[in-house]
């Protein structure tokens, strides 16, 4: 089992690729689409390269928490209810949700994922493996 | 013109690797314009042959029942210019593929002379986009393009099912 430095370190790497933005710009607290500028079908690359760089089978419903953000009971009007929002945030560590929270959009979910967000899915995405 | 910036398979192995052909003219329009007196293929234009070759080997590998779409030039460098009279050959690879998506590698050369490398990322999209709908038939792969393919079931590409 790596280290949480080598998994950052793997993941940094995976960003710069994917998003071509500086080493120092991969911060654990960088948002990824506020701060390092990504786009939502950017998510795939990045699955793709994590998948590489860890040995791993990652689903992108996975990633994105799906099953929660398509549940009728967790949202309305394509906005996610408190219910949602509380399944959510047990679920994703070190999101940024000050942002998210003014607006919960279902379009908007991949807003709250940073760097950290990553790492730990990583993290116990190798612990279960 | 059309939108088909490939002639031919030369070769296609399902779920794993193409390999297309064109035959760059200076009955193509846009030549004469890129660049006038210096006629040569524009590197997008090289992409989006690679994009063609490798999205119909994506679209193949799940019988051409998902809408595969370009999301994203993971890279593209090219080495060389591509000029009329050449035979561009355009060989994609399969190198990740998902329920929801897929990553593709690509070389295009003319003759023995590496011309560029592109790398694509396509989404299935019907599986992505956070459960937005899209149209039920395939406007990716139409009946006009599986007609079109059919010209395509030559030498080596016997296997794509129709």
């Amino acid at each position: 089992m790596p280290t949480k430095e080598e998994i950052f370190s793997k993941i940094q790497a995976a960003l710069v690729e994917a998003l071509g933005v500086d080493e120092d710009e991969v911060t654990p607290e960088a948002t990824l689409m506020g701060d390092l500028g990504a786009e939502s079908i950017d998510f795939l690359d990045i699955i793709f390269r994590l998948e590489k760089a860890f040995g791993v089978k990652i689903s992108q419903d996975e990633l994105t928490q799906n099953d929660i953000i398509t549940n009728p009971a967790y949202q309305e009007n394509r906005k996610l209810n408190a219910a949602g929002l509380k399944a959510l945030k047990e679920r994703i560590r070190d999101g940024d949700w000050a942002t998210f929270e003014k607006d919960p959009s279902i379009d908007k979910i991949q807003s709250v994922f940073t760097v950290g967000t990553i790492v730990n899915f990583i993290e116990q995405k190798l612990a279960a493996k | 013109m059309r939108w088909i910036w490939f002639d031919r398979f030369e070769e296609f192995e399902s779920g794993t690797r193409a390999v297309a052909v064109k035959n760059v003219t200076l009955a193509e329009d846009h030549l004469h314009d890129h660049f006038p007196g210096f006629p040569v293929m524009p590197a997008s234009l090289l992409i989006e042959g690679m994009a063609q070759t490798a999205g119909i080997l994506v679209g193949e590998a799940r019988g051409f029942r998902e809408k595969v779409i370009l999301a994203k030039v993971q890279r593209a460098v090219f080495h060389e210019v591509v000029r009329p009279g050449q035979q561009v050959r355009f060989e994609a690879r399969i190198e990740q593929l998902h329920d929801a998506a897929a990553v593709t590698r690509g070389t295009i050369r003319c003759g023995a002379t590496l011309v560029g490398e592109v790398d694509l990322v396509f989404s299935h999209i019907d599986q992505n986009l956070g459960g937005r709908e899209f149209p039920e038939e395939n406007f990716v792969f139409t009946e006009e393009f599986l007609a079109l393919l059919t010209t395509y079931r030559q030498r080596g590409t016997e296997r794509i099912p129709l």
